[in-house]
């Protein structure tokens, strides 16, 4: 128990620490693909460093809301790298939330989020928040969606049993999953503020979501609404790779499958990382009403595969 | 003289609902005093409240008990009995109630329509009428009860009754609630089967079958729908909750609305027998439409008492999903994922009964201090209300349906229940349901857009009026009444399994089923479904864990870095002269459901030219089923009146003839 308890807890700090690290990955992958040199994959840290250095510049009208989001957010990422199976599933935490909690507690930080953006009444600041739940109130759906077809197929909603079933089980293919995963990919896209949907690196305050959110935040605000962005990017990659390339997660502590899970991480998370730089390289921003098309269909797709398993598998 | 448990409850609940009688009734002695009613008897109702309340949570887990009233016909007194269904429902109208009555004892003024002391009549006997709905027995106190319980509201909304719209408002509630009020008759009028007992005990006894048992069904199925704003019976509701005074709004919405759940629960789930599988179906789909209808139109108002109609529709289309799907496994022999289902609709009640009544409140709190209940008008008032802003920002999240509080927990029975669904019978409906679960989905996700929406607009920003920075917090009355709901959702939100087995003798009373052994199989921090590797989900954990997490970043951060903080003007990008008419508005937010949603409202733009001196811009977005359904019902109304108008003329000889006619007509049928 007590291996299993520094396991989750090491798991945890390993995502927390590691999320600029990927954050800058995907960016230097970007960089060379567009033939650039790029930053390099640290440059996360030293923005994190230099916010947090900083005095916070607060707005007059900010409000206790507006100072608390940033911790909010922050901790409900925390809360998802404790639950999602990262490096081992069945993890003493595992239990006490299940996907569609999950799914619950993503929520909750975007709804601070927004709240936060319209507490200080700027125009930028409350287009953002009405964006950011035009895009979360199709993308939720749609992710929820995408999780009920692993969740049929493993009789269970708990991510872990959910790797369990799909890592350890005799190998079978389930073709409603692969409707899942390129819904789950659109929903990655849309909920992390990426291309098409958002562009991460935009200067223009007309084409914001993300950004228009985070306007008024400083400092170590700045920093831990950053860095909860970058956790959440992460959340959403491992969350994708226990769901659909489950392969490696240590399903039993125990030394060797343990080092094999550590090894396994890096390397799927390389992969990941990279294919989304391309997948970003590749696309060109839609316009802002083009995006609820975008997100219908990431919402269809994932019905489909939903249907596609109740028609090919039927009762189990 | 002691009291054995089942007659104890019944006894509680009686003296309540007497006791409320009696405080409305005393009302009437100083019908001026503003102390007398609101410092004095309001707070007593509270007390009546408690001790229904009481009765409920004795009632729970007894067998049902039976007495007669020696009220009522000579020959037909009034049946009363409480068991674990009627006793949930009270205790869910006591809880709201306390909280609502003492938020009323600061609320009330001097000068608002109705004259302090009938409201405070008409308060109290629709508090009584409600319980009294709750413990009926048979169909004729039953009928009395629903009428009274109408009357009595339509009273309360209509208490501002100078103003047209208002009037408007109470006709249509009245209309609607009789059509509906005549459909449960003749329901019960079926149920009966010709025994000519309209006892409930009876009814069940002699259940009726096959066609006769769908359109008992059916007819009770509009009823009670007309009351719960079942589409396309609904259109009322977003009329009357805006016009009533705002704790009747909280009191129509958050445990009216539950009456004809627990009327619709009563027929369905009691005094008829097996259902049929295309009952759950039928409810299941007008639930989802009601749902998803609810939530979108929620989106687009203006009015924050109309918005939050909207998003009770919303959430009664919620309960009757569960309750839909309750009825189909019900009817395929499942039960304990009809009970898992029953489960999520219940908790999904009494949840709605709490925040709603919150929020209702709340815009209550808001409408006083600012007078103003246009979204457009509003703004900022977290730091002149304080700790309504507080409270509110518990309810909307609670509604948003987001962890840890009390909504995401029936949202994730619910959702759990649609994920078993694969194991029925019926390979069509397996089919079907999923398109259910995304519906459901869709329309929670749409319950957060509104409820930002409705925080953001009311709460945070820059006020939208100069007069908006003379607001002032709640009242203590009204915080404490507030206060006491909040405790509810937050209860309810982090203690599952304990509701759960709290609520069970309901699921054995109706389905024979218990489902408080496999949700508590994780031990009782957690709730389980069906097996603990199915789904497991514990609130307390998740909101100690985000507690610890968001404590240890703080102290984390404050001991490396310091907490220095400068006060400037907002960035915003660099542009300066930031004024309050730059955020968006209500209709901002709406504008992008409009424009996905479109097919579905009625819009119509006033859109004004380039050129326009003193242009005009005006956008409504309209509900079609009033075009669609009820003008062309009421113009046919109209029409068929002013025919048979032809007839009357006026002139007592002409009226003489007729009756001469009809005479002469009816001697020449009897020969």
């Amino acid at each position: 128990m007590n291996a299993a308890i520094a396991i989750q807890l090491g798991q945890a700090v390993l995502v927390v620490l590691l999320a600029p690290l990927f954050a800058g990955w995907v960016n230097q992958c970007r960089a060379w693909l567009q033939n650039r040199r790029g930053p390099g994959m640290l440059q996360p840290y030293r923005v994190l460093r230099k916010l947090f250095h900083k005095d916070a510049v607060l707005a007059h009208r900010a409000s206790f809301l507006f100072r608390a989001t940033p911790y909010i957010r922050f901790g409900c990422m925390v809360l998802a790298a404790y639950i999602i199976p990262t490096l081992a599933s069945g993890l003493p935490i595992s239990p006490a939330a299940d996907v569609i909690a999950l799914v619950g507690i993503f929520a909750l930080g975007r709804v601070f989020m927004a709240l936060a953006a319209m507490d200080i009444g700027t125009a930028f600041g409350t287009m953002g928040a009405r964006r950011e739940m035009l895009v979360a109130f199709l993308a939720e759906p749609a992710l929820l969606m995408v999780f009920f077809t692993p969740a049929l197929i493993s009789q269970s909603t708990s991510l872990s049993t959910i790797v369990h079933t799909l890592a350890y089980q005799p190998f079978v293919i389930h073709p409603g999953l692969a409707f899942a995963a390129i819904a789950f990919l659109m929903v990655l896209l849309a909920e992390n503020a990426r291309l098409p949907i958002d562009n991460p690196a935009t200067h223009l305050e007309l084409t914001m979501i993300h950004e228009a959110l985070v306007l008024e935040y400083s400092a170590r605000h700045l920093a831990l609404m950053d860095w909860a962005s970058n956790l959440k990017l992460l959340a959403y990659a491992t969350m994708g790779l226990a769901l659909f390339a489950p392969w490696g997660i240590a399903r039993t502590i125990d030394g060797p499958s343990l080092w094999l899970a550590l090894a396994c991480l890096p390397v799927k998370l390389a992969v990941a990382g990279a294919a989304l730089a391309l997948l970003e390289t590749l696309s060109a921003k839609l316009r802002i009403f083009r995006a609820p098309e975008f997100l219908a269909m990431a919402f269809l797709l994932a019905v489909l595969g939903l249907l596609t398993h109740v028609l090919l598998e039927g009762a189990a | 003289m002691a009291l054995e448990g089942s007659q104890l409850a019944i006894a509680l609940v009686l003296v309540g609902g007497l006791h409320w009688f009696a405080v409305g009734m005393a009302g009437l002695a100083v019908p001026q005093s503003l102390f007398w009613i609101a410092r004095i008897l309001f707070p007593l109702g509270a007390l009546g409240g408690l001790a229904v309340a009481a009765g409920g949570v004795v009632a729970l887990p007894q067998e049902p008990a039976a007495a007669i009233l020696p009220l009522g016909l000579p020959d037909l007194p009034f049946h009363v009995r409480v068991d674990a269904l009627s006793a949930f429902f009270l205790v869910l109208l006591g809880i709201a109630a306390v909280g609502v009555s003492i938020f009323s004892a600061g609320y009330f003024r001097a000068g608002q329509g109705t004259a302090p002391g009938l409201l405070c009549v008409q308060y109290h006997v629709f508090l009584a009428s409600m319980a009294l709905v709750l413990v009926a027995d048979d169909a004729y106190l039953f009928m009395v009860a629903w009428e009274t319980m109408a009357l009595s509201s339509y009273f309360l909304v209509t208490s501002n009754h100078r103003m047209p719209e208002i009037r408007r408002a109470g006709f249509i509630y009245l209309l609607i609630a009789h059509v509906g009020a005549v459909a449960i008759l003749l329901s019960y009028g079926v149920l009966q089967a010709g025994q000519g007992d309209y006892v409930f005990s009876s009814m069940r006894a002699h259940a009726p079958q096959g066609a006769w048992a769908s359109t008992a069904f059916v007819l009770a199925l509009f009823g009670f729908g007309a009351k719960a704003g079942l589409l396309p019976l609904h259109v009322w509701l977003p009329e009357a909750h805006p016009a009533a005074p705002s704790p009747v709004s909280a009191l129509m919405s958050g445990v009216m609305l539950k009456t004809a759940i627990y009327g619709l629960l009563r027929v369905t789930f009691d005094l008829l027998g097996a259902p049929q599988w295309w009952w759950g179906v039928l409810i299941l789909v007008l639930g989802l439409l009601t749902a998803v209808f609810g939530a979108m139109f929620a989106a687009v108002q203006t009015d924050m008492k109309r918005l939050l109609a909207y998003s009770s529709i919303e959430n009664i289309g919620v309960v009757l999903i569960a309750i839909g799907l309750a009825t189909t496994f019900r009817a395929y022999s499942m039960p304990l994922l009809a009970a898992l289902a029953l489960t999520a609709a219940l908790y999904h009640c009494i949840n709605h009964a709490l925040f709603k009544s919150l929020l209702f409140l709340a815009t209550g709190s808001v409408l006083h201090s600012t007078k103003e209940r246009n979204l457009g008008k509003l703004g900022g008032l977290v730091h002149s209300m304080p700790s309504v802003a507080f409270f509110a920002l518990i309810g909307a999240l609670a509604i948003a349906g987001v962890p840890p509080l009390n909504g995401f927990v029936s949202e994730w029975l619910l959702l759990q229940a649609f994920l078993a669904t694969p194991s029925l019978p019926n390979s069509y409906l397996n089919m079907l349901i999923p398109l259910g679960a995304a519906a459901l989905t869709l329309s929670a996700g749409l319950a957060g857009y509104v409820m930002v929406k409705f925080y953001g607009v009311i709460f945070l920003g820059q006020p939208r009026e100069p007069a908006l920075a003379h607001a002032h917090d709640a009242g203590w009355l009204e915080r404490l009444g507030m206060a006491w709901l909040v405790a509810g959702c937050v209860a309810l939100g982090l203690l599952p399994l304990k509701i759960v087995a709290i609520l069970d003798p309901v699921n054995s009373l109706l389905l024979a089923q218990t489902l408080s052994e496999t949700a508590g199989r994780s031990g009782w921090l957690f709730i389980t479904v069906l097996a603990p590797e199915r789904a497991s989900y514990s609130p307390l954990i998740v909101f100690c864990g985000m507690l610890s997490v968001v404590a240890a970043t703080f102290l984390a951060v404050r001991f490396r870095y310091g907490g220095r903080v400068r006060r400037s003007d907002p960035w915003d990008c660099g542009h300066p002269g930031l004024t309050p008419r730059m955020q968006d508005t209500a209709e901002g937010f709406g504008q992008p459901i409009k424009q996905i949603f479109e097919p579905m409202f009625r819009i119509e733009r006033q859109l004004p030219t380039p050129f326009d001196e003193r242009p005009v811009y005006r956008a409504t977005a309209d509900d079609h089923f009033w075009y669609w359904a009820y003008l062309p019902v009421a113009r046919l109304t109209e029409r068929v009146s002013r025919w048979i108008g032809v007839l009357q003329h006026g002139r007592i000889s002409l009226y003489l003839l007729y009756s001469l006619a009809t005479l002469v007509v009816l001697l020449l049928v009897v020969s």
